[in-house]
């Protein structure tokens, strides 16, 4: 299926760090193109239920131990694939929270506010950066005596689940609202490209098989049925010049 | 104070489809017109290029290319009894931004409407008498457009042609043509390119679809199968089938847009000038309010200007059209309680929603090889194609498999009975993800004296002006219409060899959250009598004759096809008499 075996990927950090850079390139934290503490060269090995530590800009650390734990249980991983934590998408969750997006980019945000119909959409005030260190911080309170990441896995996906269900709040945050914030960024975490600090190593694509920035299929359109056997491609890998459009069909301007 | 500027012969507001046509034409009769776009200005070269431009985040889910709505919303309620709320995030529709507007993150599909849907009240009391109209939905409030198909065919065939629309003709002049649409309107020549080569899904779609008795046709594309040199002289490249085109732009100059037809030939023409990140407040109106004289307008850095004008060309979105009409008081505005009034009156918008056909493990589907246009379709049910007499309904969709891509953020479909999260979800998504085909089913949506937009009286924009307010539910009969088309493609799918089919079909109440279409149309309609509609039958308003609105704001319902196509063809039947009878004696096109 892929050019960098699902084992190779799960046994070791080191070695995916490595396989992953281009040749010539030195391994270090500031060259990698995964989050600079990803991948500490102390860490002997990783597994399928250990994340590499991110450098948090925007969780504290409670905050941070519920959404790796919330994460690697609404996308585990398994014996064939990884899941959203090894997936680095609490790092992904992190980076946009800090930036536009956690401000309210794209989120007209003028008064006044009341509650709406569904069909209506979101009506809150909060920015997504609000409304996750709101409800984390409800979480947090509510969890004082077990917090989250010290569940039992069932005992996590009981919470999560109630969560989902809404009818409480959390600090003003409906917490089916706030599940579904948590449940959006987790998807976008494990499936967008790796530019954004998630989907590392493109475990997600390499696990359905999407070829990524690849440009160009106008000679395989026609193949029916064929099965594309090759690694996918990040708009990241572009910066070294690796992905082609058909040189017959130049981006250029005719 | 706003500095006043030179005159000028015409201003467009808005530089997309509408506007980058109308200025083109214009110039050429010799105008000296200035473009007004609230948007960046953007080239295909530096713009639009890989591999920027294959980002899923970015485009598909941040939305970077469309209308910033931080400045400027649309308020929504599905019915006059509820408070209408700010669309705080865009998901529904999703309107455009930026030089070439909405028309360069279309997916290029480009179908005509048919001869049946110009003059759809005189054809269905015709057909199924009054009685039957009523009984399909007093509210509704469908009419003839006051222009036919065969005014409009000079103007589709040259907006084809200026756009490279690649396809099989089906009819040309009454002769059925084998491998097109036999159920199209006749058509005077072939398309100017031929069809795309046919995806997996395309294949499989048409077999099932064929083997039910249905008429498979390759789906009319603006994604062109073959480079083209249009009659300006701009040439276009052959499309890649890269999976990144609804929601982005091209970065090969292979789909059809402003920057890809019009906008090199246009931008050199010393009469035009463009003007970028310039929002018009209002048209200007003189003291008789019949004419207009210019438009004000407030530019990136926040400087007021009022720039004169001979006519002024609406060219925006849709609901952007309607809500200049309102801030500028052309027109009046549309009253539910009465039904008088036209500006807001007859907003309709587009059914759609599809099944979902899960196959073997062992078919590979490749959805991520794609275009924007890469569909099978048939027309067994669009419009007026099938009879309705028993059927106690109106309107029809187009069916067909059209996957534009599979970027898995979007798409990552799991069969019913999945959870929605944890392990099971995982290996489900991981299942199927290349063994799943979507079917779209896309139609009509009748006008109702219900749905209408008008301004906010609460919710404001950036520079403190009222937002659009939509008031809108689907019609029980655009639900009975989906219903029943949903259970024949359930056929379809079944037919396809698919394991399972999840049936599709659109349901009350309509709601923003999700996206259903860009295709958001009326509010400013077209017809032959000023009490039911708000511009003539060439766009030009009844009470301000120097003011266009083009666009799809002119359909007084929708159609089953998407719009762009007849868009164009409308624009330049507008411009032409513009051209020919207008600028010789500027006044009404047609007396009230």
């Amino acid at each position: 299926m892929t050019e960098v075996s699902r084992r190779a990927f799960i046994k070791g950090t080191g070695a995916i760090g490595a396989a992953m850079l281009p040749a010539g390139e030195a391994i270090e934290p500031a060259n990698a193109k995964l989050p600079a503490t990803a991948m500490p060269a102390a860490t002997p090995s990783i597994c399928a239920a250990a994340a590499p530590s991110t450098t948090y800009v925007f969780f504290n650390s409670e905050e941070a131990a519920f959404i790796e734990a919330a994460v690697a249980r609404l996308i585990p991983a398994d014996e064939e694939w990884p899941g959203a934590l090894e997936a680095c998408a609490p790092n992904y969750i992190d980076k946009q929270l800090a930036g536009a997006w956690g401000a309210g980019e794209r989120l007209y945000r003028s008064g006044p506010w009341q509650p709406g119909t569904p069909s209506q959409g979101y009506q809150l005030p909060f920015t997504p950066a609000e409304l996750f260190r709101t409800a984390l911080a409800a979480i947090d309170k509510e969890l004082v005596q077990t917090p989250f990441a010290k569940m039992s896995p069932a005992d996590q996906d009981s919470y999560l689940k109630k969560l989902e269900a809404g009818g409480y709040d959390l600090g003003g945050v409906p917490s089916d609202v706030f599940f579904a914030h948590l449940w959006e960024s987790t998807l976008e975490g494990f499936f967008s490209d790796p530019v954004y600090g998630g989907n590392c190593n493109m475990v997600s694509w390499r696990m359905i098989g999407f070829p990524g920035a690849y440009a160009s299929y106008y000679d395989l359109i026609d193949k029916h049925g064929i099965k594309l056997d090759r690694a996918p491609m990040s708009l990241a890998e572009d910066a070294h010049g690796h992905v082609h459009p058909n040189p017959g069909i130049p981006a250029r301007s005719p | 104070m706003a500095q006043r500027l030179p005159a000028v012969d015409a201003v467009t507001i808005g530089v997309g489809l509408t506007g980058a046509l109308a200025a083109f034409e214009m110039v050429q009769a010799g105008l000296k017109v200035v473009g007004l776009e609230r948007g960046a200005p953007r080239e295909t070269v530096p713009n639009f290029q890989s591999p920027a431009i294959h980002d899923e985040l970015r485009f598909s889910i941040r939305k970077a290319m469309m209308q910033d709505n931080v400045k400027v919303a649309v308020t929504f309620r599905n019915n006059s009894d509820q408070t209408a709320l700010p669309i705080r995030r865009w998901e529904s529709f999703l309107p455009g931004q930026g030089l070439g507007g909405s028309f360069v993150h279309w997916n290029g599909q480009s179908f005509r409407a048919q001869v049946a849907d110009f003059v759809l009240r005189t054809h269905l009391i015709r057909r199924y008498g009054q009685k039957f109209l009523d009984a399909c939905g007093p509210e509704l409030t469908i009419q003839d457009w006051g222009v036919t198909y065969d005014e409009l065919e000079p103007h589709y065939d040259r907006f084809e042609y200026l756009c490279g629309v690649s396809g099989k003709a089906g009819n040309i002049k009454g002769q059925i043509q084998p491998g097109g649409n036999p159920l199209e309107a006749p058509r005077s020549r072939e398309y100017p390119n031929p069809p795309m080569k046919e995806p997996y899904f395309g294949a499989i779609f048409r077999k099932g679809a064929e083997s039910l008795g249905y008429h498979p046709y390759p789906q009319p594309s603006s994604n062109l199968s073959r480079p083209y040199t249009n009659p300006l002289g701009v040439k276009l490249e052959q499309c890649v089938f890269c999976g990144f085109c609804e929601r982005y732009a091209c970065e090969h100059y292979a789909k059809a847009s402003p920057q890809t037809i019009l906008l090199p030939v246009l931008l050199k023409n010393p009469n035009y000038e463009l003007r970028t990140s310039c929002e018009v407040l209002r048209i200007n109106l003189d003291s008789t309010g019949k004419k207009a004289t210019g438009v004000t307008y407030v530019d990136g850095a926040g400087r007021e200007f009022e720039q004169p004008a001979e006519i002024v060309f609406i060219t925006a979105f849709p609901l952007n059209n309607v809500r200049t009409l309102l801030l500028s008081g052309i027109g009046k505005p549309y009253d539910p309680r009465t039904g008088e009034g036209v500006v807001g009156r007859n907003y309709s918008y587009q059914t759609t929603a599809g099944p979902t056909v899960f196959m073997d493990e062992s078919i590979n589907i490749n959805p991520f090889m794609s275009s924007g246009a890469p569909g099978t379709m048939i027309d067994d049910f669009s419009g007026d194609n099938f009879d309705h007499a028993n059927l106690g309904f109106i309107g029809g969709q187009y069916v067909g498999s059209i996957m534009t891509g599979a970027r898995p953020i979007e798409f990552h479909p799991t069969p019913p009975g999945t959870p929605p999260w944890g392990l099971e979800w995982k290996r489900a998504v991981a299942r199927h993800y290349n063994h799943t085909i979507l079917i779209q089913q896309h139609g009509t949506s009748m006008s109702s004296r219900l749905n209408y937009l008008d301004l906010d009286p609460t919710y404001k924009d950036a520079w403190g002006q009222p937002l659009l307010r939509m008031t809108f539910d689907f019609p029980e009969n655009d639900i009975r219409m989906s219903q029943y088309i949903a259970d024949k493609v359930v056929e379809i799918g079944r037919a396809m060899g698919g394991k399972i089919v999840v049936r599709g079909g659109t349901k009350r109440p309509y709601t923003t959250t999700v996206y259903q279409s860009t295709h958001n149309c009326g509010g400013a309609v077209m017809g032959d009598d000023p009490k039911t509609s708000a511009v003539n039958r060439y766009m030009q308003c009844w009470d301000v004759p120097n003011v266009f609105s083009l666009g799809g704001s002119a359909f007084p319902q929708n159609i089953t096809y998407n719009y762009t196509i007849t868009i164009g063809a409308l624009t330049y039947w507008a411009l032409d008499a513009i051209k020919t009878k207008y600028l010789k004696s500027p006044g009404p096109l047609v007396q009230a």
